[in-house]
């Protein structure tokens, strides 16, 4: 057995691996952040928000608002295309990527709430929304959302932990629910990266005219379908690196089929909404959130919706990264043009994310990569796509 | 009867006594502040300063005069804070004061970006022992309760800001600028904007001079509650069942696909 059957296998992790600076530099890094995160966390929890961050009354919602949150849910996506591609719709062929996907969806949810627990106000009172209902409320669906749909992420992962447990009856239980699980968990995305957007219908008069849409939850339920397949690219592509896997190029390029028709229906009701209002010249003032704007259109959308709709692009490794980190880079700008540039503010307020506020995000996100790669080396997380490999390999 | 407070920026003289007298009743430390070049002071509202004149130099043909307002909570007819809380910890009752109950605010600060007219603000320098909540105007319906008037309103010595009865104090508003159309600018201010307020304004100069933005009669809530009341039951029942049937009809499709595979393939192999 090779070391890097033994690494994949996941079994025998006692295999020495040759130290090189990477080897150390990388977890040093990772957890040198999470400390500081968790340092600057302390402080938060004595003295409060205002100790580390540059939120104030009229910037209510900054960094991890719009990072952490809106973007880990976007992000998260991949678990809930993969999931719907390869149990609803029956594409057996996915099967190999769903794992990583499923993980990285629930590592994102587990990121989110992690976030929340920093920037709520009162986090111990989290699960008050389950005793004090205020069905008028979309932070109400919100919440709901975390709540349930990090839970059927947790039970669609846990076949996993099962399998490394051999804990077999726990995992044939699981199986039994996951068709009925998927289509839960598909439903409560839906709503949760909808609702997203919802929370911004309640302020017309506050967000920019180019973002703020009564079809706000349809956008941003379209834009997490595109990037979903995108984030399944970006984790395949890097974890091929990392854990020196081969790179299924031909199913990740049959997965980003989806990406160009999402976001040309996407597209279609952005332009036709800003008509339909005749706010499109809204786009052309030259100032800067019509400049936002149009970056995030053409390089985050238009671009990408080309680009993946060249079959000659969906059978290259580096041309799907390149269109992915495009797909990304838009909704991530998106989100932040929507929850935080384009939102109009009392005169003479201003916002920066301060330094603290980047390193609990930093270390949020450390803690999510690691916590990835403890799972790919401790538990059969490409142990469905090596045996993929070996039919591949032997046909 | 749904109490109401009607100011009027014409008698306003920019004391600050409702400033200073909101501090005492609800027990509100002073804060350190900046130089802003501004009299307004401090410079906003926070979470120990609910209630606010603003300075606002207005110009006119004399050259300029003077604009105060009076800034804190509305107390909206129909609130968005309220809509927005997940946990209904903002409530709107029924005498006309927007309450919030601390004991149960977890500190999402979505009433902030729900509310359009940046009133609720948050306890920044809170840690996890004080707790972290949202505070605002309450209308001081602790003194509404014992058949007060609201500390800002008993303090006002110039008459600027009256307390009453909703319908009649929007009659008076009428009636003042009805009286001296000349010095009115005909508007009142809150008896329409989102829905109506408890809090209602005329003015002797334009209210955009004042900071007060234009805003429609409907509230701006209601988008939010179609989609919470009518668009997330309707994706959520048809999501469950247009997924299961889905599943259905792919399973069975496969299934018959791969009987016809199989039957092709037996068939061939009995030939053979």
């Amino acid at each position: 057995m090779t070391t890097r059957e033994a690494v994949l296998g996941g079994r025998e992790l006692t295999v020495a691996r040759p130290i090189s600076l990477a080897n150390v530099l990388v977890p040093g890094t990772l957890v040198g952040l999470m400390g500081l995160a968790f340092a600057v966390a302390m402080v938060r929890y004595v003295s409060g928000i205002g100790a580390i961050s540059n939120l104030n009354d009229a910037y209510g919602w900054g960094l991890w608002i719009s990072f952490d949150l809106l973007c880990g849910v976007a992000l998260a996506a991949g678990a809930f295309v993969t999931a719907t591609a390869v149990y609803i719709f029956g594409m057996e062929r996915f099967r190999p990527i769903l794992r990583p996907a499923v993980l990285t969806g629930f590592l994102g949810y587990l990121m989110v709430v992690v976030a929340l627990l920093v920037d709520l106000g009162r986090p111990e009172r989290i699960w008050y929304l389950i005793i004090h209902w205020n069905v008028n409320s979309v932070m109400f669906e919100v919440g709901w959302c975390v709540m349930l749909y990090t839970g059927v992420l947790a039970l669609e992962f846990s076949p996993m932990l099962w399998e490394r447990l051999r804990l077999e009856p726990f995992r044939r239980v699981i199986e039994m629910l996951v068709i009925p699980l998927v289509i839960l968990g598909t439903t409560l995305s839906t709503l949760h990266q909808s609702s997203l957007g919802s929370l911004f219908t309640i302020a017309p008069d506050q967000l920019n005219k180019l973002w703020y849409s009564p079809l706000l939850p349809l956008m941003f339920w379209l834009t997490a379908v595109a990037v979903g397949p995108a984030m399944v690219i970006l984790e395949s592509t890097i974890s091929s690196r990392v854990f020196k896997r081969g790179l299924e190029t031909d199913l990740l390029g049959g997965l980003a089929k989806v990406i160009p028709v999402a976001l040309a229906v996407y597209l279609g009701v952005k332009i036709g909404e800003l008509v339909a209002t005749s706010e499109l010249d809204l786009a052309f003032k030259g100032n800067l959130e019509s400049n936002l704007f149009l970056v995030e259109m053409i390089v985050g959308v238009i671009v990408p919706m080309v680009l993946f709709s060249l079959p000659k692009v969906r059978r290259s490794s580096g041309w799907l990264l390149v269109g992915a980190l495009l797909v990304i880079g838009g909704v991530v700008m998106n989100r932040f043009d929507v929850s935080l540039v384009g939102l109009a503010r009392p005169a003479g307020a201003s916002y920066f994310p301060s330094w603290m506020e980047f390193v609990v995000t930093l270390g949020i996100l450390a803690g999510g990569v690691t916590a990835f790669g403890l799972v790919a080396r401790n538990l059969p997380l490409f142990g469905e796509h090596a045996h993929a490999e070996a039919k591949v390999g032997a046909r | 009867m749904a109490f109401a407070m009607l100011f009027d920026a014409t008698k306003c003289t920019a004391c600050r006594g409702c400033q200073v007298a909101c501090k005492q009743w609800n027990d509100l430390p002073g804060e350190v502040t900046t130089h802003t070049g501004s009299y307004t002071h401090p410079a906003q509202l926070s979470a120990d300063t609910w209630l606010l004149i603003e300075f606002h130099e207005v110009e006119n043909d004399n050259g300029f005069t003077w604009g105060f307002r009076r800034r804190a909570c509305m107390h909206c007819l129909e609130p968005a804070c309220a809509s927005a809380c997940p946990v209904g910890a903002l409530q709107k009752t029924n005498e006309g004061p927007v309450v919030y109950n601390e004991d149960r605010c977890i500190g999402c600060r979505y009433c902030m970006v729900a509310c359009p007219f940046d009133v609720p603000t948050f306890t920044w320098d809170r840690g996890l022992m004080e707790g972290a909540v949202i505070r605002k105007c309450k209308f001081c319906v602790d003194r509404l309760g014992s058949g007060l008037e609201p500390a800002c309103a008993k303090t006002c010595p110039s008459g600027a800001l009256k307390f009453g009865e909703r319908d009649e104090l929007i009659a008076e508003a009428h009636a003042r600028i009805e009286a001296q159309p000349a010095k009115y600018v005909p508007h009142v201010y809150g008896e329409e904007e989102v829905g109506g307020t408890s809090i209602l304004y005329v003015s002797h100069v334009p209210f955009e001079e004042l900071g007060m933005k234009s805003l429609g009669s409907e509230p701006v809530q209601q988008r939010s509650e179609q989609i919470m009341e009518k668009a997330t039951p309707a994706v959520a029942l048809g999501m469950l069942l247009g997924l299961g049937g889905l599943y259905w009809v792919v399973k069975r499709r496969n299934q018959r696909s791969a009987k016809k595979a199989s039957a092709t393939r037996g068939d061939r192999e009995a030939s053979s």
